[in-house]
């Protein structure tokens, strides 16, 4: 199948539903309205909210913030992720210590975070990078603890036969393999930070798409609710983009994956 | 062991041992002596699991053994061989490098400025009849290209002894034998100390000065050693038609061969008991 029109056949599924929400929210069907639009809205509404955030340009400020937090939340929780993750792949009896903390951490729902890092850090944008930063450290965490634990035995050996120094096979083998390992996991770790900024906007702040979402859901606005999530997805495809793009460049010397993403 | 003739690697009733996970311990090689003379190419043969690599390892300095020595160039081993450039059986080369950093990194870890090693590397990537390919990453290589580049980088370094670990195993026949030929004219070129490990007892005669023998393991021992007077420079599909060739293979096959089933049966037997 061309490219194009799979592309058609896509755009066909949207224009499908859109048009089906539209009919069942707007025509009584048996002398019934099927989707009550207090409860499900409908396409026109919902993109008339759209406009006008952006006629208005509110949106953008909301826009920006949940962006600023994904950033913050993503470059902290990788940073603290890379840092431990070698650490505990380089210190095995650190790495035993800490196993049963860590793993009662991970497996934390890290909403009921979201209050305390509110109360810790106040309404503003930090208590969301934290909540952010919880998410994206573990998956670096544990992906650099595995790139720098895995790494081939052969090729260790080959760094040392060469003549590397300790420093040397941290850089040139440690290091690119551990990189690797978070680079694959990007598209994760990059929707995570997403979902903490917003899932802690949404949980009690003053700006950003969960608030914008909470402050419809709070008014009973369902066009609003439902426009939010439509501007939430869009802003999480481009950020996918932005990451397939930039794992394109870095990870050059990989085979293709099996299942053809990226 | 003769004290005289100076020596680029001797073991000395070298013995490599291992603890196994229950407490027990297995003996792989026993008092192994072996010297291997400057310029000399030496070949090992044995039977599968027979500690042929073990014994390769404890020459580079990666193993050390449980009992015996090591000396290289008449020097006691501490450590890793510094002397030595190793070839290993399976993918060894850095992934996330080119063909063309992988070849270069030898000469960047010992300090050699980037656009110097990288010079040296052209000329290296060139010489193993990869010119063109510097910019391809290992896995856009073939096995035998990948081979290729694994000798310049181990070559680039010029190591007095070359350590060889069944280097072209995973390779299929035909590409077995030109790398056999490219590694004899890069060999001939300067005539390092080769220790080449190998299953394949045609492979040992086309090469080598020397073929030794081991026999099954547990507790291999080294059993035969036998002269290749073949004449050099050699052509390995060539040099396999001649006649010595054949005298020699026949000779050294009748002892290897009851090694070989020897190992067998012993692999069967662990099979059973495990």
């Amino acid at each position: 199948m061309s490219k194009l029109s799979l592309f058609a056949l896509q755009v066909l599924v949207a224009v499908v539903v859109l048009a089906l929400w539209q009919l069942f929210s707007t025509v009584p069907l048996f002398g019934k309205i099927l989707l009550p639009p207090f409860f499900f809205s409908n396409p026109v509404d919902v993109f008339a909210q759209i406009a006008s955030w952006f006629a208005s340009g509110v949106i953008w400020k909301h826009l920006a913030i949940t962006l600023w937090e994904s950033i913050l939340a993503f470059v902290i929780g990788s940073a603290a992720g890379i840092m431990v993750g070698f650490w505990f792949a380089r210190q095995p009896l650190v790495a035993a210590v800490f196993d049963p903390y860590v793993k009662m951490v991970n497996a934390l729902p890290r909403v009921v975070l979201a209050p305390i890092f509110t109360l810790w850090l106040g309404l503003g944008i930090w208590s969301k990078v934290a909540l952010g930063v919880t998410l994206v450290f573990f998956i670096v965490f544990f992906n650099v603890y595995q790139g720098v634990r895995e790494v081939s035995h052969t090729v260790l050996n080959n760094g040392r036969m060469l003549g590397m120094s300790e420093r040397q096979l941290m850089r040139h083998v440690y290091w690119p393999s551990a990189l690797s390992w978070m680079f694959s996991s990007l598209h994760t770790s990059v929707g995570f930070a997403v979902v903490g900024a917003v899932v802690g906007e949404y949980l009690g702040s003053a700006a950003g798409l969960g608030y914008l979402i909470q402050q419809a859901e709070g008014v009973f606005d369902v066009a609003g609710v439902f426009a939010g999530m439509f501007v939430l997805s869009a802003f999480v495809l481009l950020i996918d983009m932005g990451v397939t793009l930039v794992e394109r460049r870095l990870l050059v010397w990989r085979p293709a994956p099996a299942d053809g993403r990226g | 062991m003769n004290e005289k003739t100076p020596t680029a690697v001797a073991l000395d009733d070298a013995t490599v041992a291992f603890r196994l996970g229950d407490g027990r311990v297995y003996t792989a090689v026993e008092r192994a002596n072996l010297a291997v003379a400057p310029g000399e190419f030496v070949a090992i043969v044995g039977p599968t699991g027979c500690g042929k690599s073990t014994l390769l390892n404890v020459a580079a300095g990666l193993l050390k053994p449980a009992g015996g020595g090591v000396r290289i160039f008449d020097r006691e081993l501490n450590g890793l061989n510094r002397d030595a450039g190793y070839l290993f059986q399976a993918d060894a080369l850095f992934p996330w490098k080119t063909a063309l950093d992988n070849v270069a990194i030898g000469l960047e870890i010992a300090g050699t400025p980037r656009s110097e090693a990288l010079t040296g590397a052209h000329k290296w990537l060139a010489s193993v009849g990869l010119a063109h390919f510097g910019n391809r990453y290992p896995h856009m290589l073939s096995g035998g290209q990948r081979k290729r580049v694994g000798l310049a980088q181990v070559l680039i370094r010029n190591p007095k002894i070359l350590l060889m670990d069944e280097p072209f195993g995973p390779l299929d026949a035909q590409t077995r034998q030109v790398m056999g030929n490219l590694l004899l004219d890069l060999w001939n070129a300067d005539r390092k100390a080769v220790l080449f490990v190998t299953h394949d007892l045609e492979e040992a005669i086309a090469l080598a000065d020397r073929v030794v023998i081991m026999s099954a393991g547990p507790s291999a021992r080294i059993i035969g050693d036998w002269k290749v007077t073949l004449a050099r420079p050699r052509d390995i599909f060539e040099t396999r038609l001649r006649p010595q060739f054949h005298d020699l293979h026949k000779e050294i096959w009748s002892v290897l061969k009851g090694e070989v089933m020897k190992g067998y049966v012993q692999s069967a037997q662990a099979a059973e008991a495990g």
